[in-house]
């Protein structure tokens, strides 16, 4: 379908097709297998100019937005939904710069990571502090010019490789939710070290690690917008990256579905291609159709978030929502089509179905979405 | 450092079509890629000056449709593009094209060094690299490598034989042809792209190169095509049968037969 795009988002849709068609593929089973973080990829990204899509010119990007880190997002996830996590993550590290940080943080933090020099990392989720946020147990205590960080952060997707973190701590933690506060901290910083790499389910090239902070020194110019702010920068952060969950669930779908279309043409049961049967031909279709509706809505989405609307949650958790579960009905389908082969680590959708999980799950289960989706219709009702 | 690179616009290679009236190869219709060789040059010569700083110009000679090869060319980090086109130019041989795209780089004016693929894929020659050194009566090294060493007079390059290779030095400016041995072309980016878009091409016609219309294309041109055509398959081979004395017999007749031994 013709979704207007603009001539240069063709260019970045087209471009980055070409890196994971000529890149991507033939390397992401290998990737998988040994668990390797995609470096290689990551440069070609950067050389291409691919990072910085988002972030404003003025800092090296190249002036987009949430829309256009969706088409790269959802391009390179067709070829690899573990290489598109690590790609994406670094926007979902960032964008508490980009949103709250002053004159000064921007111009030190985004032009690395726009021009792909660094990547960037989120630091919000701990073991006692998933879903509910305001569980968080690290601590930021005030001292002279600094802040003193401890405490431990899990699963942090591409921990250990990136450079720039922003981590929500507690300043205040009597306040609960008000008493979080959000740091830029750097790799290499005394007292900040990583725990264990994860061995995941699927997204298997990415890294996932513990932050851990041991008495880590933070300069206090390095607090995003003010104390207490730390749950509205990451709330308001994840408004803006949800869409770009439901890109990654897009593309891994879509490339499911390549697949299964290829496959069903070619293989021969009684007589006859598999795509002649009804049964495929309406699993086929289903997948197509369900693909279609979640593209429509998470690029719908992000033009939404894009035109700086002010109350993006509901949209942006029902575009993830949508677009996430959409995914694992779609690769599950595309694995019983392929039967058999279909199971077998030599063909590619075993390990799509084990990557879209994933995307119902992180930046907010889909339970969370449905919570913040509801909540957010009572209220508009209420006011009504 | 003035670079200049010089590309050919050739037909992807599954869909190459002969007229069979005109011996020529039909572009027309057909989908145009860079000449994959040229592909390297362009990339050596954008290596070159991230190295050395400088310009990059590519320069070809085709149809109004090989502008698309040029922004190309700038997509992948190209500074300035060139086209020659006229009518004129047309059914050039190799003779008359080096010596077009030779009036083209004199136009162009002050450059150290010119880079070509070592040949196209479609004609196969590898002459028109060594036939513009020669119009421009400067040094040329074939089959590059490898540059070793590069400065404001001097190129020290590695020159791909059969059995390994030859280091050879030659003053600047000079003219290189390069094999893909010599480096892994990078992906366009999307600034090149944005720059591509933008990007003006001047094109130059036969009045803006000076030269007189039987100078160039068909009329400058010795080599006559007389007919091109696609050999005959060769027939499957013969297996002899039977125990190794009978089939050694039988070999050596049929040898004896057909006059081979």
């Amino acid at each position: 379908m013709d979704y207007f795009l603009t001539e240069e988002q063709q260019m970045i849709r087209d471009l980055a097709r070409q890196i994971a068609q000529e890149k991507i593929v033939p390397v992401r089973a290998e990737l998988d297998e040994k668990e390797e973080f995609p470096w290689e990829i990551m440069k070609v990204l950067a050389e291409s100019d691919m990072c910085g899509l988002y972030i404003p010119e003025v800092y090296g990007g190249m002036g987009g937005g949430c829309f256009e880190l969706c088409l790269a997002t959802e391009e390179i996830s067709r070829a690899c939904g573990g290489v598109a996590v690590c790609y994406a993550a670094s926007g979902l590290g960032t964008y508490p710069i980009l949103l709250f940080g002053n004159e000064a943080q921007k111009q030190k933090y985004l032009p690395d990571i726009a021009s792909g020099k660094k990547l960037a990392a989120f630091g919000l989720t701990e073991s006692e502090a998933g879903s509910d946020a305001g569980g968080i147990q690290t601590t930021a205590v005030a001292d002279g010019d600094h802040y003193v960080l401890n405490g431990t952060k899990q699963w942090i997707t591409n921990g250990g490789e990136a450079d720039t973190y922003t981590v929500v701590a507690m300043t205040d933690k009597v306040k609960g939710s008000r008493g979080a506060s959000t740091f830029i901290v750097e790799k290499g910083w005394e007292g900040f070290s990583f725990g264990k790499k994860e061995k995941k389910m699927g997204i298997r090239c990415s890294s996932t690690t513990e932050l851990i902070f041991r008495n880590c020194r933070v300069p206090k110019e390095n607090l995003l917008a003010r104390e207490g702010m730390g749950f509205i920068v990451a709330m308001k952060t994840l408004d803006c990256t949800r869409p770009g969950i439901g890109a990654q669930a897009v593309g891994i779908a879509q490339g499911a579905l390549d697949e299964a279309l290829s496959y069903a043409r070619r293989r021969v049961q009684f007589g006859k291609p598999i795509s002649s049967f009804q049964a495929i031909q309406h699993m086929l279709a289903d997948m197509a159709t369900q693909i279609e509706a979640a593209r429509a809505l998470v690029y719908a989405t992000a033009r939404h978030v894009d035109s700086g609307a002010r109350n993006v949650s509901k949209v942006s958790a029902m575009c993830k929502l949508f677009a996430a579960d959409m995914c694992m009905k779609v690769t599950t389908d595309a694995v019983q089509i392929l039967g058999g082969y279909g199971y077998m680590r030599e063909y590619p959708v075993e390990k799509m179905m084990r990557d879209a999980k994933i995307t119902q799950i992180y930046e907010g289960t889909n339970q969370i979405q449905r919570n913040v989706i509801a909540l957010q219709l009572i209220k508009e009702s209420a006011s009504k | 450092m003035k670079i200049i690179v010089c590309i050919k616009q050739v037909p992807a290679t599954t869909q190459v079509k002969i007229n069979p009236e005109t011996n020529t190869l039909v572009r027309e219709g057909v989908e145009s890629i860079i000449n994959p060789y040229d592909a390297y040059a362009i990339e050596e010569g954008v290596r070159l000056r991230e190295r050395c700083g400088g310009t990059v110009t590519v320069l070809t000679m085709g149809p109004p449709q090989a502008e698309t090869a040029l922004r190309e060319a700038i997509s992948l980090g190209a500074d300035e593009a060139v086209l020659l086109s006229d009518r004129a130019f047309a059914g050039s041989d190799t003779w008359a094209t080096s010596y077009t795209l030779a009036q083209g780089i004199k136009k162009i004016g002050d450059f150290d060094l010119i880079v070509c693929g070592k040949q196209a894929i479609d004609g196969d020659t590898a002459q028109v690299g060594p036939g513009i050194a020669e119009f421009l009566d400067i040094p040329f090294v074939a089959y590059i490598r490898k540059i070793e060493e590069i400065d404001d007079s001097l190129l020290r390059v590695e020159r791909l034989m059969d059995e390994g290779y030859e280091v050879i030095e030659s003053k600047l400016p000079a003219l290189i042809t390069v094999v893909k041995e010599i480096n892994e072309p990078r992906l366009p980016s999307l600034r090149g792209k944005l720059n591509a878009k933008k990007a003006e091409i001047t094109s130059w016609n036969l009045k803006d190169l000076g030269v007189t219309e039987d100078s160039v294309g068909l009329p400058a041109s010795p080599t006559k095509v007389v007919k091109i055509f696609t050999p005959p398959p060769r027939g499957s081979g013969e297996t002899l049968t039977g125990s190794t004395p009978e089939i050694v017999d039988k070999l050596v007749a049929q040898l004896k037969q057909d006059r081979v031994v």
